[in-house]
């Protein structure tokens, strides 16, 4: 009795926070693994551990799945066990897993030499090569060199996208085995190249590798480009590499050539062994190789644990599609002389265009579904006093091939969602799109965060902004267009974001855009626009009276969330007030009783809290998410008014300019007239400019549609 | 406005055949609340075995003071007075409605008023219940109910016409009051004799605390039910706007909600409703009959006090020689009366002890069938809805 009595709950903000809190941590502690992993295997030559660990770095949840296939290669080329050291040279070169897989998929004795751990990622082996084979174009290695550096390259490129997990920093390397896989896949072992770079893809789903792939299409030297994507980095990478490879060539060789000579003589057997790999690994064509490819699944499992298992099967499912697209590009590029270095460069022309489609087919799937989630987590105060600000942790887990990674984590603050969302209302507002808003700057809710009070009220806050943050990029994300923008993509992906100034509270920027507000305005109301499209006209009303419903329903969400915690504070009370009731009783049975109720009551206001809890985040919270995201829509009404405005302002003045002309032809004054001339020509453009400011309309109109 | 009262319930009471008592029908006049005392009874001293009296509220406090000032009935735990009726808040809350109505849509405003009347009404039924439950309490009592003004109280078919208390009067009640309290500080030095009364007095001085604030958090505790009632109004009321100005699929999903939030404002309310009743009411009751109690108990303290006295007094003549029958018999009386009070008293108390594990145990009993009854309907309610909003 006594002890329910005085256990006082804890003020529902606080609760809410640490139960949101705690599964964060549990994600974090997760993800640390996972880092963990992969640091541990990159030092160890445990290639199965490494290429689980990679799958699981270079893709988030959804990334296992990617990783599962290419663990299957690997568990298949693991039947070609014999591994040697050969195989341990490539480990220590790449620190990680195993590109050896590749040189499996094409020839078992290749298998036997690269071995054993590696098989993993036959993909990624034939990545190896492709990249290989374009540094040998660059380096003017020989054939038979190629293959080995490739293998080494590969297992270099595996190991870094190991490194992307892990460490943020060296996402360069993994890069540059794109690109090569990509000159790689020109090349005959094309089909498996490109299967191999599908699988890349899917590894590194960045947006830079999709970057890099364009890129590396149109330019020739695939150094050049990865230097120029990658900077320094990169260059160390594969100087090392390169290095370590030329040097081992030679005892490789052999197995290299008979890779390269059963490529170049089976090049036909090779092709439909990697594509049925491929397909088997996606589980979409049941065939021989799913058998094989199970097997591996099998030995996986034990290896690395049912969960990968499961997850590569399921992801697997998902990546199919590519897996024939990729087969469908290899298939054209199929000049099979892998050896040759010019046929190699000859192809890699051809190729891009390739790549080109496979990226726009890419696209296309994201935007039927959007295979990305960002979570926005861990907020975190840094610094004191009142330079301090909150940092949260945007984690992005996505299927999406633009991406390098499947799952990546960066630290942004406040002001750089704010900056981001600047950037984007800039671009795409004026094109009809509905940016999504950010929550509000809130000066009060962020002071008292800054002087730190620990109080509920403010954690209560920053839970809130988390939750809203999250949404909100959510949303970006979730828009097809939108979420190609390359700012966006920066957002989620890079490491330091230059700062966003122009979301200082009161700075000069911020000024100047109040300035602009308040003409836009002003220009609003004088702006008399005789709405021609009936459509827009309802719409219009519909949204300003949907914004003032949601605005009331809103503050009374609010109220309802203020009487509730007022009712779980009165229940709170009168828990405590009935246990000391109960504890006065002096008969038994009643006291019991009493003290039961308490607890009841107790539990009530735990119950009240909760709801309480969840009316701010899951109703209040998407009410205010709507009466923003209203005012974007508001926001794109504006722009298509003063879109129109444009146009019509153009109008007349073509009509000005062109009645001078006529006047001045009349005069006759061929000087003036060539002047006029061209004014007409400057406005003419212009009104089509503006014309053109028409399609804001019609795109607003979709994206109102949509959004309705 | 007549209004039909409710049974009540706050009170367990071994109902006597031979006296029945209820207030069939209540009308309230501006301020005055007109109750009808209905009587039924086989016993003789009545002349009519069924009759019904109009009785004003100051009709009952002044049978209360009577019986309390009875020096007959110092021994007995005089039930509490019923409080003063008291309709402001309703009535205050109706003002400010029809202050804001501009800023509702009529619907909500159709609604918060029914609530206010509901609202209203239950404050009239609990203020008819708490005076039908004095009157059985008097009625139960082997003693109070043979209580000559009682009985007029009960059979006299005119206005009683009691006065109601001037200003002096209400100075004085207030005086009395303090007087009583220091008292009780004073005579709280006197050696308790019995270890019962001892034991009963630090019982029921604790107790009355606890109860007191139970009774204030259970209060705040009802009205922040009701509060959310009231928001689930508003809520299903803009839904409802919002739903009518929607033209998309989301309508029907607004619609939806609305009506969700509409039932579930009943939902709400009966809990608010029914834990005032059941709890706060069944608290506050109990809370007035343990200062009834105190009172009985201060009663006899004070005889207690006076018998001591009386003992110093009869020691002091037979010091002086003087006046030593006159003090004999004063003491003799000052015990003789303690003695009545201890006797009587311990019954009292001993009976309602039992009064009271047996009250409460019946409305808790009833509280938690109801409260469950709710939250079931609060689960078919949004299971309902969940499944509605999932076939859309």
């Amino acid at each position: 009795m006594a002890t329910s009595s005085e256990r006082s709950p804890p003020p529902f903000p606080d609760s809410e926070d640490q139960d949101v809190l705690d599964t964060e941590e549990v994600r974090g502690r997760d993800s640390d693994e996972d880092e963990d992993l992969f640091g541990s295997p990159s030092t160890s030559p445990v290639t199965g551990m490494d290429t689980t660990l990679t799958s699981d770095v270079s893709m988030k949840p959804p990334s296992d799945i990617m990783n599962d296939p290419l663990i299957e290669p690997m568990s298949s080329q693991t039947e070609n066990k014999p591994a040697s050291e050969p195989s341990d040279d490539f480990f220590d070169l790449t620190n990680n897993v195993s590109v050896v897989a590749a040189a499996a998929t094409k020839s078992d004795d290749f298998v036997d030499i690269l071995g054993s751990e590696t098989g993993a990622q036959r993909g990624e082996v034939v990545k190896a090569d492709v990249t290989v084979e374009a540094t040998i174009d660059k380096s003017e290695v020989t054939a038979g060199i190629t293959d080995p550096l490739s293998q080494q390259e590969a297992k270099q490129t595996s190991t870094a996208p190991v490194i992307d997990l892990s460490g943020d920093s060296q996402p360069v390397t993994s890069k540059i085995a794109n690109p090569l896989v990509d000159l790689f896949s020109d090349a005959p072992p094309a089909a498996e190249a490109k299967k191999p770079s599908s699988a890349n893809v899917d590894l590194f789903d960045d947006e830079e590798g999709s970057d890099i792939f364009a890129e590396p299409l149109q330019t020739k030297p695939a150094k050049q480009l990865q230097k120029s994507l990658f900077g320094e980095p990169d260059e160390d990478v594969f100087g090392e590499p390169l290095g370590a490879i030329s040097k081992k060539p030679v005892p490789k060789e052999q197995k290299e050539k008979s890779v390269t000579t059963k490529v170049t003589a089976g090049g036909p057997l090779q092709d439909s062994k990697p594509a049925n790999i491929f397909s088997q690994a996606a589980a979409s064509t049941p065939s021989v190789t799913s058998t094989v490819n199970s097997k591996s699944n099998g030995v996986h499992s034990e290896e690395e644990g049912d969960i990968f298992a499961a997850e590569a099967t399921v992801e697997l499912s998902l990546d199919s599609p590519r897996n024939e697209r990729k087969k469908e590009a290899i298939a054209k590029p199929s000049a099979p002389t892998p050896t040759s270095l010019p046929a190699a460069a000859s192809l890699t022309k051809p190729q891009p265009p390739a790549l080109e489609e496979l990226e726009e087919e890419e696209e296309e799937e994201e935007e039927d579904k959007f295979d990305i989630f960002v979570s926005v987590k861990d907020p975190e105060k840094i610094g004191d006093g009142m330079n301090a600000y909150m940092a949260y942790k945007v984690s992005t887990q996505t299927t999406l091939p633009m991406f390098r990674n499947k799952t990546f984590t960066v630290r942004r603050r406040f002001s750089d969602f704010l900056g981001l969302y600047e950037k984007l209302s800039e671009k795409h507002g004026p094109n009809g799109f509905i940016v999504p808003p950010p929550p509000e700057k809130s000066l009060l809710g962020m002071t008292k965060v800054k002087v730190g009070k620990e109080d509920s009220s403010s954690t209560d806050f920053v839970e809130r902004r988390r939750g809203a943050l999250e949404r909100y990029l959510q949303r970006v994300v979730n828009h097809p267009s939108l979420l190609q923008d390359p700012d966006v993509r920066e957002f989620l992906e890079r490491e330091e974001l230059p700062r966003a100034v122009s979301t200082q509270a009161l700075s000069g920027a911020g000024f100047l855009k109040m300035i602009n507000k308040a003409t836009d305005a002003v220009s609003k109301m004088t702006i008399k626009m005789n709405e021609s499209d009936v459509w827009f006209e309802e719409k219009l009303q519909e949204v300003e009276s949907a914004d003032q419903q949601f605005r009331k329903l809103h503050a009374l969400v609010e109220s309802l969330v203020v009487h509730r915690k007022e009712l779980s504070l009165n229940t709170a009370s009168f828990a405590k007030s009935a246990a000391m009731l109960g504890s006065a009783e002096d008969n038994t049975a009643l006291s019991r009783a009493l003290s039961q109720l308490a607890e009841v009551e107790d539990k009530m206001e735990q119950l009240h809290q909760e709801q309480a809890a969840n009316d701010t985040f899951t109703f209040a919270e998407m009410i205010a998410d709507y009466i923003r995201l209203l005012g974007a829509v508001r926001g794109s009404f504006d722009h298509r008014m003063k879109a129109w405005q444009r146009w019509q302002d153009a109008q007349s003045m073509l009509q000005k300019k062109r009645e001078t002309e006529a006047k001045l032809l009349w005069a006759n004054k061929p000087d003036k007239l060539q002047l006029a001339k061209e004014e007409i020509a400057e406005w003419w453009v212009e009104l089509h400019r503006w014309g053109a400011g028409r399609g804001v309309g019609r795109d607003g109109r979709i994206a109102l549609a949509a959004w309705c | 406005q007549r209004k039909e009262s409710l049974r009540s319930v706050s009170v367990d009471l071994n109902h006597d055949a031979s006296l029945l008592i209820d207030i069939p029908d209540a009308l309230c006049e501006r301020d005055k609340v007109k109750f009808t005392v209905h009587t039924k009874t086989t016993l003789s001293s009545f002349q009519k075995p069924d009759f019904s009296v109009p009785r004003q509220h100051e009709d009952f406090i002044w049978l209360h003071d009577t019986l309390v000032e009875t020096e007959d009935y110092a021994g007995l735990i005089i039930p509490p007075a019923p409080p003063k009726p008291d309709f402001d808040s309703p009535r205050e809350k109706m003002h400010k409605l029809g202050e804001g109505e501009a800023t509702m849509t009529k619907e909500e405003y159709t609604k918060m008023k029914q609530e206010l009347e509901a609202e209203y009404l239950a404050v009239f039924k609990k203020t008819v219940q708490v005076h039908e439950i004095f009157l059985q309490r008097l009625s139960s009592h082997p003693v109070l109910s043979k209580d000559r003004n009682f009985q007029i109280f009960l059979e006299y078919d005119q206005d009683l016409s009691v006065r109601r208390k001037n200003a002096k009067e209400m100075f004085g009640g207030f005086f009395k009051n303090m007087v009583k309290s220091a008292d009780e500080v004073l005579i709280s030095g006197v050696k308790e004799v019995d270890d019962f009364f001892e034991q009963e007095k630090t019982f029921l001085l604790d107790y009355y605390s606890k109860i007191k604030d139970s009774t204030a958090k259970a209060e705040k505790m009802t009205r922040a039910h009701k509060n959310i009632a009231d928001d689930y109004i508003h809520i299903s009321a803009t839904l409802n706007s919002l739903a009518a100005d929607d033209m998309t699929a989301n309508k029907k999903n607004l619609e939806k909600l609305s009506d969700l939030f509409e039932k579930f404002r009943k939902v709400e309310g009966r809990v608010a409703s029914d834990q005032d009743l059941k709890l706060t009411e069944l608290l506050r009751y109990y809370m007035r009959d343990i200062q009834a109690a105190k009172d009985l108990l201060y009663r006899r303290a004070r005889a207690l006090a006076d018998y001591e006295n009386s003992n110093k007094a009869l020691d002091k003549a037979r010091l002086k020689s003087k006046d030593i029958p006159q003090a004999e018999e004063h003491q003799r009386q000052c015990l003789q009366k303690f003695d009545k009070l201890s006797e009587s008293g311990k019954k009292e108390l001993t009976s309602f002890k039992g009064r009271r594990v047996v009250a409460f145990r019946k409305n808790f009993i009833e509280m938690a069938e109801l409260e469950i009854k709710h939250a079931k309907n609060s689960v078919t309610l949004l299971q309902g809805c969940i499944e509605l909003l999932k076939s859309n």
